[in-house]
């Protein structure tokens, strides 16, 4: 081994031990940005480590240079300009067109790599290189296509419902024929680059097909398994040009993709397969029509409630994906310091899927000052719902519908926010429409519910100015 | 089997087992910022464009190596700033009670 691969060799190792550790301080809200940053200073030396060995080596043509150096900084800027411009409710948005262009930039390198091995003449490639480098090129061409289209879905560019549109399993399957029959053909050893063209286009359009039909209430599930082919794909990319930095980081973020898509799977009560396959809440079983619900609700003004926050000595706060979508996380923060200023224990209940990625709630408060020791997993919050004296839910549906403990129902066995445990209940919302589910929230009819008909983000405004107007 | 692709297939599995074994343990709040972690790390797959740029000589491994680098530089540069940007905002509460006067906006 040369002195240089040697290094580089070293380099890479110091590099996978700071993803590793980086991961680690994710343990905690108060070491995680040391976390961040350490990984980034690995991912630091690896870049440096390999612009010595390429300038070592002197194998790269001037053209070469410029190529790569004009190409990563274009790549970076547009990259730093849209991680400093975001706002926090895009987030998700951003994290799967990160995700894209990675997922892309892994299958480029295989697709690279096939294109100067056949352009030279020599023994067919070995099976070793020819099978990551299948991999590499479908798994990445999924994952850009399927996150480029996720991200559109996000930022409301493509329709957020499911659509399906008729034959997909039939385009599905024909794509799956010419993925599997042409990946085989090239084990064999035949490396023809049309055969791996077809490949690539089928993998582009598998990745739009397997997206297009998944409703916006799954993005959660959806992008944390992008988020996972996406590092499986750039491990395939490790194998094919031989680098263990690329082999390792892949399979972390494999690993914690894969993680992140069960535990939101999970929480929603569905199988992956099942949201893969799609059709869930469509409407087919159910009726949307009926949106008004049965049974008596008794609907609150401002005032009302907020004399009952006001007096309230325990608040528990249920944000769901309407506060979100009325990027109204700076007025609950508000309402929150000026009930504490009154004395009141305050905390939020956040369900694993509140907000449109596996966390999102959490950072939109974070955003609004709230501070980290206030937000309180499921787990964590459902004892202490029986001791709240008011339970104010903004905008969360379905998360909160007791009918999941019943069979029977379409979130039967779903795990929820006990809310009805609460003494007593107020919902901001902005109509009696359904959930995701589809169907009726039960929380919404019981006797100790009111309902705070309001858009969230004037409804906590009212809430707030009502408290201070009455009880100063 | 040659040897180095099955040191290869070794690292490969036992990262995955690292990367369940030290992910399983993130709480629930900073799942958002651990994906977007995750992300940039596998913007590591920069070094893979770099090493392809190196070994271009024909127009077409140039703009593949041109777009492959884009790509990475975007995923890698942008994901770790965002990830720091979302974690500097996750604060302890601040120790005396704080007042709302420069949070007022009635």
């Amino acid at each position: 081994m040369s002195t240089i691969s040697t290094v580089t060799s070293l380099a890479y190792l110091v590099a996978a031990a700071s993803f590793v550790i980086g991961l680690h301080l994710m343990n905690s809200p108060a070491s995680a940005r040391r976390g961040s940053q350490l990984s980034s200073a690995g991912m630091a030396i690896a870049v440096a480590a390999t612009i010595a060995r390429i300038a070592y080596d002197g194998l790269i043509t001037p053209t070469g240079w410029a190529v790569l150096g004009a190409g990563t900084l274009l790549g970076a800027g547009v990259g730093l300009r849209s991680a400093y411009t975001i706002k926090m409710t895009a987030i998700p948005q951003l994290v799967s067109l990160f995700n894209a262009v990675g997922g892309g930039a892994a299958a480029l390198v295989a697709i690279a790599d096939f294109v100067r091995l056949t352009g030279v003449p020599r023994a067919s490639i070995v099976p070793s290189v020819m099978v990551p480098t299948v991999l590499d090129v479908v798994i990445g061409a999924v994952t850009f296509t399927g996150s480029l289209l996720a991200a559109g879905k996000l930022q409301g560019w493509v329709p957020g419902r499911p659509l399906v549109f008729p034959g997909v399993r039939l385009v599905n399957i024909l794509l799956a024929v010419v993925v599997l029959g042409g990946g085989a053909y090239l084990f064999s050893g035949a490396d023809n680059g049309w055969v791996l063209t077809a490949v690539l286009l089928a993998a582009l359009a598998f990745g739009v097909t397997m997206v297009l039909p998944i409703g916006g209430a799954d993005m959660p599930v959806v992008i944390s398994m992008l988020n996972a082919l996406t590092g499986t794909a750039v491990a395939m990319a490790g194998f094919v040009i031989g680098n263990s930095a690329l082999i390792i980081a892949g399979a972390l973020v494999g690993a914690s993709g894969a993680i992140l898509t069960k535990l939101m799977a999970d929480a929603m009560n569905r199988s992956i397969a099942n949201i893969v396959v799609g059709g869930f809440g469509t409407g087919d079983a159910l009726d949307p029509g009926a949106a008004a619900i049965g049974g008596d609700i008794r609907q609150i003004g401002a005032a009302d409630a907020a004399i009952q926050l006001a007096y309230a000595s325990k608040v528990i706060i249920v944000p769901g994906y309407g506060l979100a979508a009325a990027q109204a996380q700076h007025e609950v923060a508000q309402l929150a310091v000026l009930l504490q200023e009154r004395g009141a224990d305050v905390s939020f209940a956040i369900h694993p899927v509140a907000g449109r990625m596996p966390g999102h709630m959490n950072v939109l408060l974070a955003e609004a000052n709230v501070p980290y020791t206030l937000l309180k997993e499921m787990d964590e919050i459902n004892p202490e719902f029986p001791q709240a004296d008011v339970a104010l839910v903004i905008g969360a549906n379905d998360v909160t519908n007791p009918a999941a403990r019943r069979a029977g129902t379409a979130i039967s066995g779903m795990p929820i926010l006990d809310v009805d445990r609460a003494k007593h209940v107020i919902v901001i919302k902005r109509s009696m429409g359904h959930g995701y589910a589809g169907i009726d929230n039960e929380l919404y009819t019981d006797p100790k519910t009111e309902m705070f008909l309001a858009d969230a983000k004037t409804g906590l405004a009212e809430l707030t100015a009502a408290i201070k107007t009455l009880v100063g | 089997m040659s040897a180095s692709l099955l040191s290869d297939i070794s690292i490969f599995l036992l990262s995955l087992l690292v990367g369940f074994e030290v992910i399983s343990k993130v709480p629930s709040t900073l799942h958002t910022p651990l994906m977007s972690a995750a992300n940039s790390i596998h913007g590591i797959v920069l070094v893979g464009a770099m090493l392809t740029a190196a070994a271009a000589h024909t127009t077409v491994g140039y703009v593949l190596s041109f777009i492959a680098a884009a790509f990475a530089g975007m995923n890698v540069v942008g994901g770790y700033r965002v990830t720091d940007r979302m974690l500097q905002m996750f604060k302890r509460p601040p120790l005396p009670p704080k007042g709302g006067t420069d949070q007022d906006r009635s």
